[in-house]
């Protein structure tokens, strides 16, 4: 368990108030000059070192990120640094914390990480259902540029730099990175051809880099306590720490941050009070929010929850918002539910996601009550490949993979509710001789 | 140059290239819907995808991946195979797949690709999506249902027309495309979405049903509602034009014409003169051509050469002109003129000829308009204004009045005055431009306005770039002035009337000042000029002769006869051979093959299609000062000529998309 010492997020529950004031007391704002004077390529050396890997799914360097940004602008054009803060995963709600609890953390993180990537400034795109967050983050902004942290030399460093908070309008599909640079510029939110990269051509066709607020927010604590006391939490490849949400069949479902890798079993035990309804009543548990296959109980109890034990399970960390199901789940119906969530937040610019995610939807609705035939399970998961890869951004595969995990572990449940609606036992197919 | 290999072919393709690209480039077929060649690339039907290796071990767009060296490209490996069934699959199972009743068939992509890269069958269980009908105006016909949002006409009328009408509404599976708030689609440029469109969700409004593509004869033609003279296919069937579709033509049209091209060809049915008529005792009354001519002859009679005119009407093709001349001149005839809007321009053909060309004024860095409206005058040449100033990021400034276009325009007010004295950072900004481009409508180009402007041409023109243009619209007008249509000008010409006059199909004359001559008019149409006309000859539209044309630029081009004249109408310069011999005048040509020979032998460029540049000439004219408010356009965009007058489908965009009038439907009885 990590000790209290190590917490990032010292105000994750909002016992304190959220304000600069608070935050400074906290610690945040403390010698930023400093970090700031330690010169841009050293930032991100030390975020390189300390292992921090993007914490808004993809699991990509952040250090490394940050170094494909140009070093001066040859034509210029200036950066920009957006943060992605549409957390509209099902079962994500750490960004939320961070804003409300803790927003200074993120705008201090903006400024380094803006500075790191001589950037010009930072839109945060935060979700447009966050409303009392938004106006948290408004006033904290604020509170920032009164005090000179930001804007014209920021905090006393001889860099000007600006934070600006835009609203979405409530869309999944624009916390696609792409997505989100086109929303920013008030278009219809849909994906990018990549490439050119938004490090190339992003916002209004300048170099970008889009990152999520987590990896933003834990980056000045890095700095202070250093690359190496980050390093030393996770296995190697998996550093450092992160914020887990746990929701769903727990006794104390709860936001909560802790070591990378550790065990399912003990970040249950230690923080969530257990399965409800014990250990056996554990069903199966989507490891990583809504885009991530599930994994059944018996391999996910003792596995480490990090990017590449999860990957094993050919599941993911994703943002490690868990979701936790137990017996009483009807797993069909819940992944039926998921493949809804992408027919609707499919935005319809490509053919696969357009089309695919929709009928997946429908066979899905009629596996839950068993109203299919047998062979529609093989057509289903042939569909699901058909849009899994096909598409111009990661929607297409987010929708694929929670129908691919369900078929992958629980295909004699679905056979089973077939058979139950027809009244009579499945009699597996047998292969057949060739004629 | 970077080397790529698709399917175990080296090709080398230029920096740049699209993998789609080195896939042609090696003679590979690469299906596709969204990508299209003068469009942005969207990337977003996913049926071009290849194998590409290195890169992620899943197909790639090659529409929109770049070619580099050393890739390896496979098109048909088995991956590309199951990739585009599947693509193909996703298309197809909430399309209708109504194309016996479709009007696409037999010409829809999808239905091709379909047929090539698609699975047999359908395993697609569920209901399908429909949609409901969209209004896109008088033109355009939507069965959105069949809808694959490949997004073709949305980025044309943002990037080509640069109207952003049409978008798309919701998303996912919802989204649908529509016009903005379902208003009629006001572009002058809107048809070329129906042929944008891969499959049936846009077709042609005035025609829909009433073809199959088969059934058509396919015959070259031009384009002759406006002076661009943009290549077209003339699809007729019988003895009716069904319809026009673009040619390309780089140099002239890309692949796109306007709105009053495509659809006017109902205009050629209606109002039609069918037989000769003559004016007796103040009525018009029907005649043979026998009577005709000697009501003709007649009336040369009693008249002196001198106190003879014609004047060339906006439709008249050179074969035309030049029969009409060589006859009017064998009586001595000299008055004779073209420029019928007052326009006063002469001399070398540099002097009235669009100079730059109209694919070059993509390249002008500076465009400065006089008097003229370039998206109602000329459509093609504001689109590739449109691209001048958002490629190469030209300026654009205005003297006159107009519509306001697609691209920013600074407007320096309506007084032709302020081109005899620039305001001053024009001048600065002119004299900075390397290739600036002076457009002067023709309407506008009195006496005053080319002196002022012939004294601005030194900075217009210089080594290797002609910037000085006249830009017409009537299509028979370049040819006219090529063939020496030009006389004392229709001013001179009123104030000392002449006592019989030729019009050759002229309608969009005021004629009052000519009330005391004969008329004898020459045409198609019952118009304006054969109504007040004392004998009318019956003479054949654009599409039913074999007719030489010359565009704005002087670019010679030729179109085929796709139908033929109804009635006893009769090709125009057949007439006035005709005529010739009731006169007894030798023309010395019987068939149009003597006729071209004629004509190449006086104006040899007219012997060759294509364009022969003309040299500038420093004009010796008197200083003018010009003053006053601009000439504006005489009719809107889809009045100017008597078929586009005779027009049904035009009247139709005339009352809905300028007056906005939305026809009410009313339930059948």
């Amino acid at each position: 368990m990590l000790a209290d010492k190590d917490r990032i997020f010292t105000n994750l529950y909002g016992f304190q108030p959220w304000g600069l004031e608070h935050a400074m007391k906290r610690g945040d704002w403390a010698g930023t000059k400093e970090l700031l004077a330690r010169g841009q390529d050293t930032i991100i050396q030390q975020v390189k070192d300390s292992g921090l890997r993007g914490r808004g799914g993809a699991g990509f360097s952040t250090g490394t990120k940050w170094s494909f940004m140009p070093k001066e602008s040859k034509d210029g054009r200036p950066s920009f640094l957006v943060v992605n803060a549409d957390e509209s995963e099902p079962g994500s709600c750490k960004d939320r914390e961070i804003i409300r609890h803790d927003p200074h953390k993120l705008i201090e993180g903006a400024l380094i990480a803006g500075y790191a990537m001589r950037a010009r400034a930072a839109y945060i795109y935060i979700r447009g259902e966050y409303i009392r967050e938004a106006e948290v983050l408004f006033a904290a902004v604020e509170e920032a540029y009164a005090k000179g942290f930001i804007g014209k030399n920021a905090c006393g460093s001889g860099y000007d730099f600006d934070v600006f908070v835009h609203r979405g309008g409530g869309a999944y599909i624009c916390g696609e990175e792409t997505a989100m640079i086109e929303s920013l510029e008030g278009k219809k939110g849909q994906p990018r051809l990549k490439p050119p990269f938004p490090a190339g051509a992003g916002l209004y066709g300048c170099p970008t880099t889009v990152n999520n607020v987590e990896s933003i927010a834990v980056v000045p604590t890095i700095l202070r306590r250093g690359p190496e006391w980050f390093a030393g939490f996770g296995r190697p490849n998996n550093l450092g720490t992160k914020l887990f949400q746990i929701s769903g069949h727990v006794n104390k479902p709860c936001v909560v941050e802790d070591a990378m890798s550790v065990p399912f079993r003990e970040l249950i035990e230690t923080h969530c009070g257990g399965i409800r309804g014990g250990w056996d009543n554990l069903l199966a548990v989507i490891p990583g929010g809504s885009s991530v296959p599930l994994v059944p109980a018996h391999q996910i109890i003792d596995a480490p929850m990090d990017f590449d034990g999860l990957r094993d399970l050919k599941s993911g960390l994703g943002t490690a918002a868990v979701i936790v199901m137990d017996k009483s789940t009807d797993i069909v119906r819940a992944i039926a539910r998921l493949s809804y969530f992408y027919k609707h937040e499919s935005c319809g610019q490509c053919t696969p996601c357009r089309e695919g995610t929709g009928w997946m939807w429908r066979v899905m609705e009629r596996l839950v009550t068993g109203d299919a035939e047998p062979s529609e399970i093989d057509l289903l998961l042939e569909v699901t490949t058909q849009v899994e890869g096909h598409t111009i951004c990661a929607l297409g595969d987010a929708a694929a993979w929670p129908i691919q995990g369900l078929i992958r572990h629980f295909r004699p449940e679905i056979e089973a509710r077939i058979a139950k609606r027809r009244g009579f036992a499945v009699v597996p197919e047998l292969p057949q001789a060739a004629e | 140059m970077p080397k790529v290999t698709v399917d175990g072919i080296e090709v080398e393709v230029p920096a740049g290239a699209t993998v789609m690209q080195a896939c042609e480039a090696a003679g590979k077929e690469i299906p596709r819907f969204c990508y299209h060649e003068r469009l942005s690339i969207a990337g977003n039907c996913r049926m071009c995808l290849v194998q590409v290796s290195p890169g992620p071990p899943k197909p790639q767009a090659s529409c929109a991946l770049p070619a580099s060296e050393g890739q390896t490209i496979l098109t048909d490996s088995p991956m590309v195979k199951k990739a585009r069934e599947g693509v193909m699959e996703f298309l197809l199972i909430n399309h209708p797949l109504d194309c016996p009743i479709c009007d696409q068939g037999g010409e829809c992509d999808l239905q091709d690709q379909a047929m090539a890269y698609g699975r047999g069958g359908s395993r697609f269980d569920e209901n399908k999506r429909a949609v409901t009908e969209k209004n896109m105006g008088p033109l355009i016909k939507t069965v959105m249902t069949r809808c694959i949002h490949c997004t073709r006409c949305v980025r044309f009328t943002e990037e080509v027309a640069g109207t952003n009408e049409i978008g798309a509404l919701y998303r996912g599976e919802n989204m649908q495309i529509t016009s903005f708030l379902e208003q009629a689609v006001s572009s002058e440029l809107s048809g070329n979405v129906i042929d944008l469109c891969p499959v049936g969700a846009l077709t042609s409004k005035p025609t829909a049903f009433h073809y199959r593509p088969w059934e058509l004869k396919r015959n070259d033609g031009i384009d002759v509602m406006d002076a661009v003279g943009a290549s077209i296919t003339v699809h007729s069937r019988t003895a009716e034009v069904i319809r026009v579709t673009p040619r390309l033509n780089d140099d002239v049209n890309e692949e796109w014409v306007a709105d009053t091209g495509r659809f006017a060809v109902d205009g050629l049915k209606e109002r039609r003169l069918d037989r000769p008529w003559v004016r007796v005792n103040g009525e018009l009354k029907p005649a043979s051509w026998g009577q005709a001519f000697e009501a003709v002859k007649k009336a040369l009679a009693g008249v002196d050469a001198g106190e003879v005119a014609a004047l060339a009407g906006d439709l008249a093709a050179v074969e035309d002109l030049v029969a009409a001349k060589d006859l009017l001149t064998g009586l001595g005839v000299t008055r004779l003129e073209s420029r019928t809007d007052g326009a006063a321009y002469e001399g070398p053909a540099a002097h009235w000829r669009f100079n730059t060309g109209i694919a070059a004024l993509e390249t002008a860095d500076l465009i400065l308009l006089v008097g003229c409206d370039p998206k109602l005058d000329a459509p093609l040449v504001n689109s590739r204004i449109l691209k001048a100033v958002r490629r190469k990021g030209a300026q654009v400034f205005r003297i006159g009045a107009g519509t306001e276009p697609a691209y920013p325009i600074t407007d320096l007010g309506n007084d032709l005055a302020l081109l005899a004295k620039l305001p001053a950072d024009l001048a600065e900004k002119l004299a900075k431009a390397e290739r600036p481009a002076l457009l002067i409508g023709s309407r506008n180009a009195s006496a005053e306005v080319l002196a002022a402007a012939h004294a601005l041409a030194g900075q217009f023109v210089k080594d290797g770039w002609n910037g000085f243009n006249i830009l017409h619209t009537a299509a028979a007008r370049v040819g006219a002035l090529t063939t020496g249509w030009v006389g004392e000008g229709l001013d001179a010409l009123a104030h000392n009337p002449p006592k019989l006059l030729f019009l050759l199909g002229v309608d969009e004359v005021a004629l009052a000042p000519f009330g005391g001559a004969t008329k004898i008019y020459i045409g198609s149409h019952g118009d304006r000029g054969a109504a007040v006309a004392d004998i009318i000859l019956p003479g054949a539209a654009w599409a039913e002769k074999p007719g030489t044309w010359v565009n704005m630029e002087g670019r010679v081009q030729r179109s085929l006869r796709a139908t033929f004249p109804p009635g006893e109408a009769r090709e125009d310069w057949t007439i006035f051979r005709a005529l010739a011999d009731v006169l007894g005048i030798k023309l010395g040509y019987d068939n149009l093959d003597q006729l071209r020979a004629r004509m190449a032998a006086e104006w040899p460029e007219l012997g060759r299609e294509g364009l022969t540049p003309a040299a500038w000439e420093a004009a010796k004219l008197k200083a003018g000062k010009p003053a006053g408010p601009s000439k504006p356009r005489a009719t809107d965009f889809y009045s100017s000529n008597p078929i586009l007058r005779a027009s049904p489908t035009m009247r139709a965009c005339v009352a809905e998309i300028l007056e906005g009038r939305v026809p009410q439907l009313e339930a059948a009885e």
